[in-house]
């Protein structure tokens, strides 16, 4: 009961925190410099760990299709489009969405959480500055906005990760190919980014809110960087499973 | 002018502020002593409006703070500088982006106006050229000073000292309680302070407040507080061996 009763309590105070993230900036040159400075720290910084990443798991599904679907009844196109199909729906926006909630989330919570334990938060507040809205509504934006852009990274390393890895194991570049171009479909993209989209409010949000809620010393900064990690992760994958119902 | 009337305030049950009322004097260096637990950071935290009290009224210029709105409680805060117990200085930005943050953030200027303020702020603690210093290059006297002149940028009405000389060593201690005294008078700038240095008690302390267990104790100024009879006030400055001499060495004369 007690679980329930704190769940509550502590989605209640996440709410209200958003409530005050999402206002009208103080000044809007400050804001769009904020955007771009954390465009540069959570997203053009993590453009490697995605790459990386997506070229291994690229290649890591097309070896795995060419291995479990060895049968001269199937196409050999099928490895290629089905490797495009779990690269675009689940394994780029979903993947790597966790992979950025694990270097994104903490990032966050844990410079929020020094920022507060500092007081450098109390001295904005004195100043005037609306600190949820200054510090946080940056990073959101800049997450949704730039986390797209990784995932379509991600899908298009993925693709050719999984080329290399076909080929290795005696798929046609042809073949591949083919495969990836059969009945595309704009509406898995347009999926995968409104997901994408969704997980990256859900990083940023969660996240902030473990780093603006700190309360004591450096001790606290590890243990809700880790909460901030778990607990986007698996919102993430609560909501991926709500949007694959909803969207086919 | 600032005026706290009944404030009282509690954590978990345990009451740290009892009923006080305080009238700051204007343009002077107000200074809350009182032993470490006794409420002053409380105190200071509930004039600016960081913890809101459980009953009472904070005055700002005749207006109650604590029951405003949060857009009026902001305009307030831009009449506000405030120098925290370690600085808190922003460590992402260098000395200068520090310094100008209150400026950029609400005021309508050129960069060069800006520039030229924050040179005028650092000029003012003596700290000319260190622009593009970071604060994890600068000793804590020199966070101080920076924090100080961080808090004045903006041309505050109020400055509010969260104990500027914990740490310091008696000389550092020195410069900057002349330093905050100084820019008191200059601007004309309501100062409070809270400290257990003895020190800025006898140097610049024009209105002195001493909280004990929460409540306000006694009140005066640097010139009756050493001749105090209150007991617990004398006990809390005439504690180290040092002023116990200088007790003494005043009593034989």
């Amino acid at each position: 009961m007690s679980l329930i009763k704190n769940f509550l309590l502590e989605f209640g105070s996440y709410l209200i925190l958003m409530k005050d993230a999402f206002k009208k900036p103080q000044n809007m040159h400050i804001f769009r410099r904020q955007i771009l400075h954390e465009m540069e720290a959570l997203g053009v910084n993590s453009i490697p760990i995605v790459c990386v990443i997506s070229v291994f798991v690229g290649a890591a599904v097309v070896i795995q299709m060419i291995l479990n679907l060895e049968n001269p009844i199937y196409p050999s196109w099928i490895y290629g489009y089905a490797s495009r199909k779990a690269l675009i729906l689940e394994f780029a926006p979903t993947v790597i969405s966790l992979i950025l909630a694990g270097k994104c989330a903490s990032m966050i919570a844990s410079e929020i959480g020094s920022q507060k334990i500092s007081e450098q938060i109390d001295a904005m507040e004195v100043m005037g500055v609306n600190t949820a809205n200054y510090l946080i509504l940056p990073k959101i934006f800049a997450c949704f906005i730039f986390f797209p852009l990784l995932i379509i990274l991600s899908i298009f390393i993925g693709l050719i990760g999984g080329g290399f890895g076909g080929m290795a194991n005696g798929l046609s570049a042809f073949h591949y190919v083919e495969g990836i171009r059969l009945e595309f479909t704009t509406y898995d993209v347009i999926y995968a980014m409104v997901k994408t989209a969704v997980n990256a409010l859900i990083i940023s949000s969660i996240a902030s809110y473990r780093g603006y809620t700190m309360v004591g010393g450096s001790v606290e900064v590890g243990i809700q960087s880790t909460k901030a990690v778990v607990q986007s992760s698996v919102a993430i994958m609560i909501f991926n499973l709500l949007m694959t119902n909803l969207f086919f | 002018m600032i005026e706290i009337k009944n404030i009282s305030k509690s954590f978990e049950g345990r009451q740290v502020l009892k009923n006080i009322n305080i009238q700051f004097a204007k343009g002077k260096c107000n200074l809350i002593i009182g032993q470490s637990g006794s409420g002053k950071t409380v105190l200071m935290k509930t004039l600016v409006g960081l913890h809101s009290p459980d009953e009472g009224e904070v005055m700002f210029s005749n207006r109650v703070f604590n029951k405003m709105t949060i857009t009026q409680q902001i305009d307030v805060r831009k009449d506000m500088g405030m120098v925290f117990q370690a600085g808190a200085l922003f460590d992402s930005m260098n000395i200068e982006e520090n310094v100008m943050f209150p400026i950029r953030m609400f005021q309508r200027t050129s960069r060069a106006k800006m520039l030229d303020q924050v040179n005028v702020c650092l000029e003012r603690v003596n700290l000319k050229g260190i622009n593009n210093m970071m604060p994890s290059e600068l000793s804590g006297g020199m966070k101080k000073r920076v924090a100080i002149a961080r808090a004045i940028a903006a041309k505050p009405k109020y400055l509010f000292c969260d104990e500027p000389n914990s740490g310091l060593d008696p000389q550092t201690s020195i410069l900057i309680d002349e330093l905050i005294s100084d820019i008191t008078h200059e601007y004309n700038i309501t100062t409070i302070i809270n400290t257990h240095d003895m020190n800025s008690v006898v140097e610049i302390g024009e209105r002195i407040y001493y909280l004990h267990h929460g409540e306000l104790w006694w009140q005066g100024d640097n010139k009756n507080v050493l001749n105090s009879d209150n007991k617990e006030l004398n006990d809390f400055i005439f504690c180290t061996s040092l002023t116990k001499k200088i007790k003494e060495k005043n009593g034989n004369k």
